[in-house]
């Protein structure tokens, strides 16, 4: 009998333990409180859940065939989600809460389209776009970096300002491209796009390959290179790893040069490879880089993580047109999107529970003896 | 064209961005930090345009606008809580919750809107806020209003003082017999219901029902104020001033001769980088609350 409590104990202590599991059941938490919403407000959660089966599955339900089309979008929508809960988890790494990935997205994509509109189109110009969109995101990061590591300034509030001074500095320069208008730019060169990619009626294009080197050379950095042991060490002890040698300037802004250069490359490929034809001019934020704050928490700042978390945010955002023409306001899955966020800041509460469990445990154990 | 007639026009566009900010002073000085006021503006407008909307087609027309603003504050403060009771009780990474309220907002607000309205925005009501002999709408006395209790709270009464101490130092706060925790709910709870208020100002003297682009961004200018500032309520009041003014230019500048030439977005980005250089440029000296942003554990230091 006593092995069989030892044994339940340690079941919940592992749950605790366990950063996967966690996440899990956060995303759950999430989709159950969305479900109650919907079902709250009398409409059918089923409805729900077919959308979001249908857009992860490619099923056309009202006449029961395959439509892919629905899975090339969905993947064609992680694209920007994984690459920018990249730029938010490499940071993270380090201590650093990057809030900026929507500037540097916004940077990335406005480098993409000048180069576009203002280079004579030539085979390949698509692959200069992205670099400068990769330059571009950049350095709008990597201001960030230096801020913080020479002059100590708070990365969230420069984040912050830096998204805005980004979304109308893209304004102020689509405004002197070929072509503008209010909203847009000229059409964009044929080969600035990038080519679709095994699913031809949607979305999903080449870019994909990018998504899938980003990711490896994000788990590559972090896990077998000196400099994502520096900083892993600056993220556990700024002052430990100053003592020891470690260039914390460095560590802090190559991360968020890294993280920049994500980002930037989430805004060519939304761009080049959307439907849209022409430049945009943009009047508000596209929210992925926010929601890349939400995607690499679900994913534990972890490559595999951010990966998952970004198809399944990826999904939702397809099932919204899905949702909507079967009556489901699509917004419920921003709704579940913000919920999820709250609940893994609820997270740290496990820690409280954690040391309570501990110091009864100990207090039982110098009891017994 | 004279700058002075344009004052109903700026003072209409201060006045929100200045009760968010001085929401956000309040919690700030209490040791929480709430990048929520955005989202929580924009449940406030949401919330304040809805009631208004079927007050009014109701036939309660003019006695709602007092009632919407009411449901506006009351709304901000109920979600501000969540923010709180991570931030607070838990221990949380305010920013993680802070974000989480924004995505949140962002959603439900519409939500609402298409479950009240079968529309992604709430309908329009008719009448909204309407200008007195000077030309002011009620939102300015509000501002003014907001600003001189604030003062007085923060400086002439014991909560004022005890909200000051939880912010530089809660540990030396608590051995003195101050309840922390109860100090940094109000400065949460405080900052939650300005930031309602103020969300019901914006819809309901700027335009005529909520959409997803009511705030934008005003939240975080005003976030912005709060540390150009220097968090103190004379501070903040001239930081918004500043910025809630340079967001008045953008939309006046075409009226003026020197200035219509002049893009629109350099008044846009004018409080981000004002704000951004003055961060730089005092990076020596700190003046923020000492503890602004940290959980207080008790027993550890």
């Amino acid at each position: 009998m006593k092995d069989n409590t030892a044994e339940k104990k340690s079941f919940f202590d592992r749950l605790l333990d366990s950063d996967v599991m966690i996440s899990i059941l956060v995303v759950i938490l999430g989709f159950i409180v969305g479900t109650l919403l919907i079902a709250i407000v009398g409409k059918n959660p089923a409805d729900m859940f077919s959308s979001i089966f249908d857009s992860m599955f490619g099923m056309a339900r009202n006449n029961g065939t395959w439509n892919f089309r629905y899975i090339g979008e969905t993947f064609a929508y992680s694209m920007p989600y994984i690459l920018c809960g990249l730029a938010m988890g490499l940071p993270a790494r380090v201590g650093l809460f990057n809030i900026g990935a929507e500037g540097q997205y916004i940077m990335g994509m406005t480098a993409a389209q000048s180069v576009a509109l203002l280079v004579t189109p030539f085979p390949g110009l698509w692959v200069f776009c992205i670099i400068a969109a990769l330059i571009a995101g950049s350095l709008w990061g990597g201001i960030v970096g230096i801020l913080k590591a020479k002059y100590n300034v708070s990365e969230v509030v420069a984040t912050i300002m830096l998204n805005y001074i980004a979304l109308y500095s893209s304004r102020l320069i689509s405004f002197q491209l070929p072509g503008a208008t209010t909203y847009n730019t000229a059409t964009l060169p044929a080969f600035s796009k990038l080519t679709k990619f095994l699913i031809p009626t949607s979305n999903l294009n080449v870019g994909v390959f990018f998504v899938i080197i980003a990711v490896a050379v994000y788990y590559f950095v972090i896990n077998k290179t000196k400099l994502g042991f520096a900083m892993r060490a600056t993220g556990f002890n700024k002052n430990a790893s100053k003592c020891s040698g470690i260039s914390t300037v460095k560590s802090i802004t190559t991360s968020m040069l890294i993280a920049g250069a994500f980002a930037g490359m989430a805004g060519a490929i939304v761009l080049l490879g959307g439907a849209f034809p022409k430049g945009r001019i943009i009047t508000g934020m596209d929210n992925y880089g926010f929601m890349g704050i939400a995607v690499s928490l679900v994913g534990n700042n972890t490559a595999i993580g951010n990966l998952l978390a970004g198809i399944l945010f990826g999904i939702l955002k397809q099932s919204q047109s899905l949702m909507q023409s079967r009556n489901i306001p699509k917004e419920i899955t921003l709704i579940i999107q913000g919920l999820i966020v709250v609940f893994i800041s609820l997270r740290s509460g496990l820690e409280i529970i954690k040391q309570r469990r501990n110091t009864k445990k100990l207090r039982k154990e110098a009891l017994s003896k | 064209m004279n700058i002075l007639t344009q004052i109903p026009t700026i003072l209409m566009i201060v006045a929100p961005i200045l009760i968010a900010a001085i929401g956000g002073m309040f919690t700030e000085r209490s040791g929480v930090v709430n990048i929520a006021l955005e989202g929580l503006m924009g449940l406030g407008a949401c919330s304040a345009a809805s009631t208004h909307y079927l007050m009014e087609a109701a036939g309660y027309g003019r006695y709602s606008l007092v009632i919407a603003l009411i449901v506006g504050l009351a709304v901000g403060l109920l979600f501000s809580l969540i923010h709180a009771f991570a931030s607070i009780d838990l221990k949380a990474d305010q920013t993680i919750s802070g974000t989480g309220i924004n995505i949140l907002a962002d959603g439900l607000t519409i939500f609402v809107a298409q479950i009240l309205f079968n529309a992604d925005r709430t309908r329009e009501y008719k009448i909204g806020m309407l200008t007195d002999k000077l030309g002011l709408y009620p939102t300015a006395y509000i501002a003014v209003i907001v600003v001189i209790i604030a003062w007085f709270v923060m400086y002439k009464t014991a909560f004022g003082m005890h909200l000051r101490a939880c912010g530089e130092h809660p540990a030396a706060a608590d051995s003195v017999g101050i309840n922390v925790r109860f100090i940094r709910y109000s400065g949460v709870m405080i900052s939650g219901a300005l930031a309602g208020l103020a969300g019901g100002c914006i819809v309901l003297t700027q335009t005529i029902q909520y959409t997803s682009g009511t705030i934008g961004g005003r939240g975080f200018i005003a976030l912005a104020a709060v540390s150009f500032g220097r968090w103190t309520p004379i501070g903040v009041t001239l930081a918004a001033i500043l910025f809630g003014g340079a967001q008045a230019m953008a939309v006046i500048a075409n009226n003026i001769p020197v200035l219509s030439s002049l893009p629109s977005e350099y008044f846009n980005i004018l409080p981000y980088a004002v704000t951004l250089i003055a961060l730089i440029l005092t990076s020596g000296k700190d003046y923020a609350p000492q503890a602004n942003g940290i959980p207080y554990e008790k027993g550890a230091s």
